[in-house]
């Protein structure tokens, strides 16, 4: 390990590490632009320039490696002028705008110019000016403020993986652009918005609505897609503003995906502030003692067996710990939180969850792909992936779509009984599988959610079973959930035990009359014929699909309006925290259904979040522990225990068609139907679009 | 002897006269009273008064909504909301100033990169309910437009020492 001395205090660090990383050990700051850890060396800000002895000039510290016996400085009166002097150089053609640059207040370059600089200027020539771009329907594009740091062409080449930025002319008139005019249309792009250290990439729904000092800041967890991306919610009164993302190493390093980040306008509309009951065929606005009067009328006496319920995509365990709870004391065993019916063995935890872990995915080195897309279904996952691939060594196999991943696959069809040759060996991928070290599977939930899901399931099962996917320290058996409450539903078991019925069961039953009370915990997207004839209880946020059905409507809270708890698609148990207050009346959800649970008679034994959360790990231990992952045993669950059939011949495809909208929030968002119309072409096109 | 001096002039009325003499002597020299609502007296071009938001001579508005006013208000009197308007710049869409709240210290004006906040010659604004004091990005603008002249000269005046 090569020893250096930076400021005249030794320190040993790895080999292969930069000088820059070595003063960062050390706890010498220097200043940079272009350098960032999770992207490729550049070089070309100069920003980082320091003084090393017996070199004849000075040398970017991020691009030079260590050597043994380097004497390194970095607090001389020498390398303080050249921060100067760089600094004026990249002030030079950097437009005075920063009262109306929204980046002001974080910018990279505001601060290391107080910090660095040298306070004046002694250019007194034309700056440049570069036309604005629009980049996509969520980035501006202000491009005179531009330094040329490549930071967002380097996050497009390595971790979108699309190639859609790079750098025309040269010299002064060097500019960043799409080369032609096109949107840029990686579900990643926002994050450029946070790697840009100055206001040339900002973000285009957030334009001039805040400033960073006034914003409060959460720390949360999001939900519109099962990763569980750490988030901080920026919000500025009673509104969200913005949703950036948070450092976690074992989840989304530091990125987010657009949907996750930009859907969040859709917080402030179409939402339910109001209990509403149907009078007259009609939802009429109503207080809450009237609405849970109405719930009463119709359960008083009605049996166990009558009653059901269904939980949607990103409800909070705490919510469906009450509800199931509730149910039971009703006397129903009928609920289940797969909304879509996709069938993974609620008793099996390794059955339904992402055993390998997102960051156990840079240990594979052979992955079978089966009937998902994760670039839409969890782009920040599917980056993981990507990551993989650039180590080199890692083979990829798609049965499924055939879309275009941002990494090398070899796509084999998307049959589902080739699924049964991969098993045996007899498919050439099966042999890839058979000779990796450390081999893995991902089964999309739409794979599960056809009617053959059980086969198929089983046949991913056989697959991790005959290629070595399971023995000690490593599990390669995969289930690529996209719904944030699916794992927290299955561990908290909102799902059918002793006869109860699931959602298919639950909505036949409905239409043939033999469920006659149908909670809908924020589930949308239900076939309205069957349920005509059936009392709907609706509580959820937004005015959806599910609100349309109901006969009645309770208002519950989205996930930045309470602290709740979510489980990702690693089994991994997260917390999520208050930002804003939910709106006009509405509440916290399992509040709401434990006051619920006093109009009926059936008082549920807690009172506080505390309380709530206790009876949860009661029920299950994992949420004895936020934040950690408990390795799911491999049990037999296929065939034996959620059913057999036959595989199908129907061809494997994800369930999702539009990354953009998948859920009450993001349905409900100007900016997510603006991407919708630029890059799914799925907007409804009229008149003289031909 | 200090005992008849102090006798001798309380009973001839000593500083009584005096004390009217000197009455009397301000009436030959020049008054410097004001008659006020009628006469007013001379402001520095630094005076603190009514707020106003300015134009540019070609009717555009200058205010860019970059809230450094608000941000520095001590006694956080103002409100600023703010979106691209139809053509993409950056404008208010409210601008709001407590007048009750407000403290007269001027550090709005010195935050404003545009000058365009600017706290005017008119210290005349007296309401007869509290409501009328909570002025707007209209009643702002308009106040702008009232004392423009004056202000613009003002700040011609106090250019040299800023």
């Amino acid at each position: 390990m090569p020893k250096l001395t930076i400021d005249g205090k030794e320190i040993e660090v790895d080999a292969g590490m930069t000088v820059l990383q070595a003063c960062e050990q050390a706890g010498a700051e220097v200043p940079r632009f272009c350098y960032h850890e999770r992207l490729p060396l550049s070089g070309n800000c100069r920003m980082c320039l320091v003084e090393m002895e017996r070199a004849p000039k000075p040398v970017a510290s991020c691009c030079m490696p260590v050597g043994d016996g380097m004497v390194i400085h970095t607090n001389t009166e020498k390398v303080k002028k050249m921060r100067e002097a760089v600094m004026e150089f990249l002030l030079i053609n950097h437009p005075l705008d920063c009262p109306i640059c929204d980046q002001g207040g974080e910018c990279d370059l505001q601060d290391q110019a107080m910090a660095y600089g040298a306070g004046m200027s002694r250019f007194v020539e034309s700056k440049r000016a570069v036309p604005d771009k629009d980049f996509s329907p969520l980035i501006r594009g202000v491009m005179t403020r531009c330094i040329h740091c490549t930071r967002c062409v380097r996050f497009a080449n390595e971790i979108c993986g699309t190639s859609e930025l790079g750098g025309v002319f040269r010299g002064e008139h060097l500019e960043i652009g799409t080369y032609v005019d096109k949107a840029i249309s990686s579900e990643l792009s926002g994050n450029m918005i946070d790697l840009c250290p100055v206001g040339a990439l900002t973000s285009a729904p957030y334009a001039y609505k805040a400033r960073p000092w006034e914003l409060s800041k959460t720390e949360s967890v999001d939900v519109l897609d099962a990763v569980g991306c750490n988030i901080r919610v920026d919000a500025r009164g009673d509104a969200v503003m913005r949703i950036v993302p948070r450092l976690n190493e074992d989840v989304n390093e530091e990125w987010l995906g657009d949907k996750s980040r930009f859907a969040c306008d859709g917080l402030n509309r179409q939402r339910l502030d109001q209990p509403y009951v149907k009078k007259g065929g009609k939802l009429q606005p109503a207080t809450w003692d009237e609405a849970f009067a109405a719930i009463k009328a119709k359960a008083d006496g009605l049996d166990g067996s009558k009653i059901a319920a269904l939980a949607g995509d990103t409800v909070d365990v705490e919510a469906m710990t009450a509800l199931k709870d509730l149910l039971n004391a009703l006397g129903s065993k009928n609920m289940d939180c797969r909304q879509e019916s996709s069938t993974v063995d609620p008793n099996v935890r390794a059955s339904y969850i992402f055993n390998t872990t997102i960051a156990g995915i840079e240990q594979a080195d052979a992955l079978l792909i089966v009937g998902s897309n994760p670039r839409i279904e969890a782009p920040v996952l599917n980056a993981r992936i990507r990551k993989r691939y650039l180590m080199g060594g890692f083979k990829v196999g798609v049965v499924g779509p055939n879309t275009e991943l941002t990494y090398k696959a070899e796509h084999y069809g998307d049959d589902p009984a080739m699924l049964r040759d991969i098993a045996s060996g007899a498919h050439a991928f099966g042999k890839i599988l058979q000779n990796a070290e450390n081999p893995m599977i991902i089964v999309g939930a739409g794979a599960l959610m056809r009617s053959d899901g059980a086969a198929i399931l089983a046949a991913c099962k056989t697959i991790a079973d005959a290629t070595g996917m399971i023995k000690d320290g490593w599990n390669g058996f995969n289930v690529l959930q996209t719904a944030a409450s699916r794992v927290g539903g299955l561990d908290i078991g909102f799902a059918p035990t002793d006869g109860g019925l699931d959602t298919a069961g639950i909505l036949d039953a409905c239409g043939d009359g033999k469920v006659e009370l149908l909670y809908l915990l924020a589930a949308d997207g239900m076939e309205a014929a069957k349920l005509s004839d059936t009392f709907i209880v609706y509580q959820g946020h937004h005015g959806d699909s599910g609100a349309h059905l109901a006969d009645v409507i309770l208002p519950g809270a989205a996930y930045t309006e309470k602290n709740g708890t979510y489980v990702n698609t690693e089994g991994r148990v997260q917390q999520g925290h208050l930002a804003v207050f939910p709106p006009g009346e509405a509440k916290e959800d399992w509040a709401v259904i434990r006051a619920l649970s006093g109009v009926l008679g059936k008082t549920l034994p807690y009172d506080t979040l505390a309380q709530v959360r206790a009876r949860m790990a009661e029920i299950n231990p994992v949420f004895a522990t936020v934040n950690e992952i408990q390795p799911a045993d491999w049990q037999d669950f296929g065939p034996s225990t959620v059913g057999g059939g036959d595989i199908q011949s129907k061809p494997l495809k994800s369930h999702i068609r539009n990354y953009y909208m998948t859920d009450p929030i993001s349905r409900a968002s100007e900016t997510m139907a603006a991407c919708t119309a630029e890059f799914s072409g799925e907007a409804e096109r009229t008149g003289t679009d031909g | 002897m200090s005992f008849i001096d102090r006798h001798l002039r309380s009973f001839l009325l000593a500083e009584l006269l005096q004390g009217m003499w000197l009455t009397f002597r301000y009436m030959f020299r020049p008054s410097v009273t004001l008659n006020y609502p009628y006469e007013k007296g001379p402001l520095s071009p630094r005076f603190r008064g009514e707020h106003a938001l300015r134009r540019y001579p070609n009717g555009e508005e200058r205010c860019i909504a970059c809230k450094l006013c608000e941000a520095v208000c001590p006694a956080q009197a103002i409100t600023i909301e703010a979106e691209p308007r139809d053509d993409g710049s950056r404008r208010t869409t409210r601008y709001d100033i407590d007048m009750t709240k407000c403290i007269y210290c001027g550090f709005c004006e010195e935050a404003c990169p545009v000058d365009a906040i600017v706290e005017g010659p008119n210290f005349e604004y007296a309401t007869e309910t509290r409501e009328e004091l909570m002025y707007d990005k209209e009643k702002l603008l308009d106040n702008g437009a009232r004392w423009e002249v004056e202000i613009a000269q003002r700040l011609r005046a106090d250019a040299p020492y800023r």
